[in-house]
């Protein structure tokens, strides 16, 4: 071997180490045949492999965060309509002064409640009378009782058991708006639903 | 007469005349002057208090005059300074008669503090003489509530000596405030919370004046309570579920008279005071009947019934038997009576009843059915008479707040007897002498 082949061998190897120092010699000409094409093979293959295993673990992370959303889209959609079922067992009813007859309105949100109470055997309630502030204290006292018992009927004679729903009256004692005008009075004359058992892992009924 | 005179004294009627049915409007005192119509049946005899010597001698004259004043059945003569300056014509053995009498008082009190108490004179002005004398014994002054007591049993003794009819100033009046109960003494003074449970609503008075039974309302119902006055012993003696409110103790102490129900109405149901299981006296067919009130004699009740499609005041044998409307109504018109309370004489039946779209205190006749009108101003709920059968406390909120007022029936006459607001459901004691 003469000596070129030897000083581009070194240059060629010294390379690397050269990379950084301003360089007096002149470059090394094209590689010829002395290149180590199994190092760089072997440098190639560790890149692609770690840029799969990198893409792969992105892609994991993608699908599980799909997954996520997908159930908590379903989750939320689920917890939303049964909350709005409980919301519709505790819609009151209104009552105008000195009476404790419903409405058409009333009877409708109290149909409402029927097939939810239906749907959970386990479901039991309180309906609380109230009445506005004019007016007799202890009359009120009995006024607010037939409210709720106005209720209770109307849902007894639609079919649901009697055990299931309590009455009691708060008269004028537990307003829901202060004031003295009619708005103020008009918020007060009702019957209020509470949900004392059965209501946490509520069934929402396939409904038309 | 007169031409003019005549005029003038038909003016006179002409203007009272509208009085039918008879109106007495509501009077506020103001330092012994009565404003407004005032219509006095006999003259009121004039007293005079003379100043109390000791220590305590300035609270007993004001006690004595405070408590005459409220019963409105004397009048105070000199109780301002210038009536200190009358002092002197009161001492020695042959008190000033004529000039008290040219003051017009009719009769002198001189009370003379005792190592024991008081020693209380009472001097006949027109016959100048002692018309009669008593020692009363009255525990130290420190122990207020107690010595405030028995010196208004001292003042009540002297309305009896003076009127005939004893004083109320030993009473007290129970009631209800932000769902608590207290109790106030007749004057006004030493309001006091007594304790039970919360919220309590519709004190009543044992006729022992020792315990009270009340109503407490819960998430499952309401239950009628009693409580001892002295000792805070509080029992459940109704709790069978359901709405239980307005308990009354009959005259004998041996009943509590209350309004019960569910789903069919409210009936009034008697229960034994020491317990058992409740009777049901009305028979509502599934109205509200509520707020009953016995006769002094036991044998009657007067109570609230919403039976007619509104609520009216209704009586009945204490059986059940026999109910009647008191409160007469005209056909076709929209009335709300309610709250009726049966006066300690039996005659009269006190009541609220709307007119105006507010509440007024009424009372009617049980001779003769006739009604009389006795406020006017702002809403007044829910009577309580006194044992004199005369003065009535009441919810009023004529000063922006529900306060109880006392009034006297026969001259319109009203009195603030609560200051701290929200005071409803007032309840007055039976006589409390020596408490």
């Amino acid at each position: 071997m003469n000596v070129y082949p030897r000083i581009a061998l070194i240059v060629l190897v010294a390379a690397p180490g050269l990379a950084g120092v301003s360089c007096r010699r002149p470059p090394a000409t094209p590689p010829g045949p002395a290149v180590n094409q199994d190092s760089i093979d072997a440098e190639n293959a560790r890149r692609d492999a770690d840029a799969r295993r990198e893409q792969m673990r992105r892609d994991s992370l993608a699908r599980e965060r799909a997954r996520m959303d997908s159930m908590n889209n379903a989750g939320s959609r689920r917890t939303q309509m049964m909350e709005a079922a409980r919301e519709t067992i505790r819609n009151p009813v209104y009552f105008e002064f000195d009476r404790s007859d419903l409405s058409p309105e009333d009877q409708a949100r109290l149909d409402a409640k029927i097939p939810i109470l239906n749907a959970n055997p386990g479901l039991r309630i309180r309906a609380s009378g109230h009445t506005d502030s004019r007016g007799s204290d202890e009359y009120n006292l009995a006024l607010g009782q037939r409210r709720a018992a106005a209720a209770k009927r109307y849902l007894t004679q639609h079919g649901i058991d009697a055990a299931r729903i309590e009455t009691v009256s708060f008269g004028e004692e537990r307003p829901a708006a202060q004031g003295s005008d009619e708005a103020a009075f008009a918020q007060n004359r009702r019957t209020e639903f509470e949900i004392i058992a059965g209501g946490d892992d509520i069934v929402v009924p396939a409904g038309p | 007469m007169t031409l003019s005179r005549f005029l003038g004294a038909s003016l006179a009627l002409a203007l009272l005349l509208p009085a039918l049915p008879l109106l007495a409007q509501d009077t506020t005192a103001k330092r012994g002057v009565r404003i407004g119509l005032s219509y006095q049946l006999g003259g009121r005899r004039g007293v005079y208090i003379a100043p109390v010597s000791g220590p305590v001698g300035d609270s007993v004259r004001a006690i004595l005059q405070r408590d005459l004043d409220n019963g409105d059945r004397v009048t105070i003569v000199g109780s301002d300074s210038a009536g200190i300056a009358l002092a002197p014509l009161v001492r020695g053995t042959r008190p000033g008669y004529e000039i008290f009498a040219r003051l017009g008082a009719a009769a002198l009190i001189v009370a003379t503090p005792t190592p024991t108490g008081l020693h209380v004179a009472l001097h006949d002005v027109a016959g100048r003489k002692v018309a009669g004398s008593r020692s009363f014994a009255l525990p130290a002054f420190a122990a207020a509530r107690a010595w405030r007591a028995a010196m208004h049993v001292v003042s009540d003794e002297i309305e009896d000596w003076v009127t005939g009819t004893r004083g109320i100033a030993a009473t007290r009046i129970a009631f209800s405030r932000g769902g608590r109960l207290f109790v106030i003494d007749s004057d006004g003074w030493g309001e006091t919370a007594v304790g039970g449970s919360s919220p309590a609503l519709s004190p009543a008075w044992h006729p022992n004046g020792q315990r009270l039974a009340y109503s407490v309302l819960g998430e499952t119902g309401s239950r009628i309570m009693v409580l001892e006055l002295s000792g805070g012993a509080n029992r459940a003696l109704v709790s069978r579920g359901g709405l239980n409110i307005t308990p009354v103790y009959a005259p004998d102490g041996m009943t509590i008279l209350f309004s019960s129900g569910a789903e069919e109405g409210t009936d009034l149901y008697a229960v034994p005071a020491s317990g058992g299981p409740p009777r049901r006296v009305t028979v509502g067919r599934g109205t509200d009947n509520v707020s009953p009130s016995y006769s002094p004699d036991g044998r009657r009740v007067a109570f609230t019934s919403g039976r007619s499609g509104h609520p009216e005041v209704y009586i009945m044998d204490a059986d059940g038997t026999g109910a009647e409307l008191l409160t007469p109504f005209a056909f076709g018109d929209q009335y709300y009576r309610s709250n009726p309370d049966w006066s300690p004489d039996g005659r009269n039946v006190a009541f609220q009843s709307q007119v105006a779209g507010q509440f007024q205190i009424m009372t009617i006749s049980l001779r003769d059915r006739s009604v009389k009108q006795h406020t006017s101003e702002s809403t007044n709920e829910d009577p309580s008479w006194a044992p004199d059968g005369r003065h009535l406390a009441f919810t009023s909120s004529r000063t922006g707040v529900k306060q109880l007022w006392v009034l006297d029936t026969e001259t319109g006459r009203v009195r603030q007897l609560t200051r701290n607001g929200g005071a409803r459901l007032a309840a007055w004691s039976p006589r409390l002498a020596g408490r």
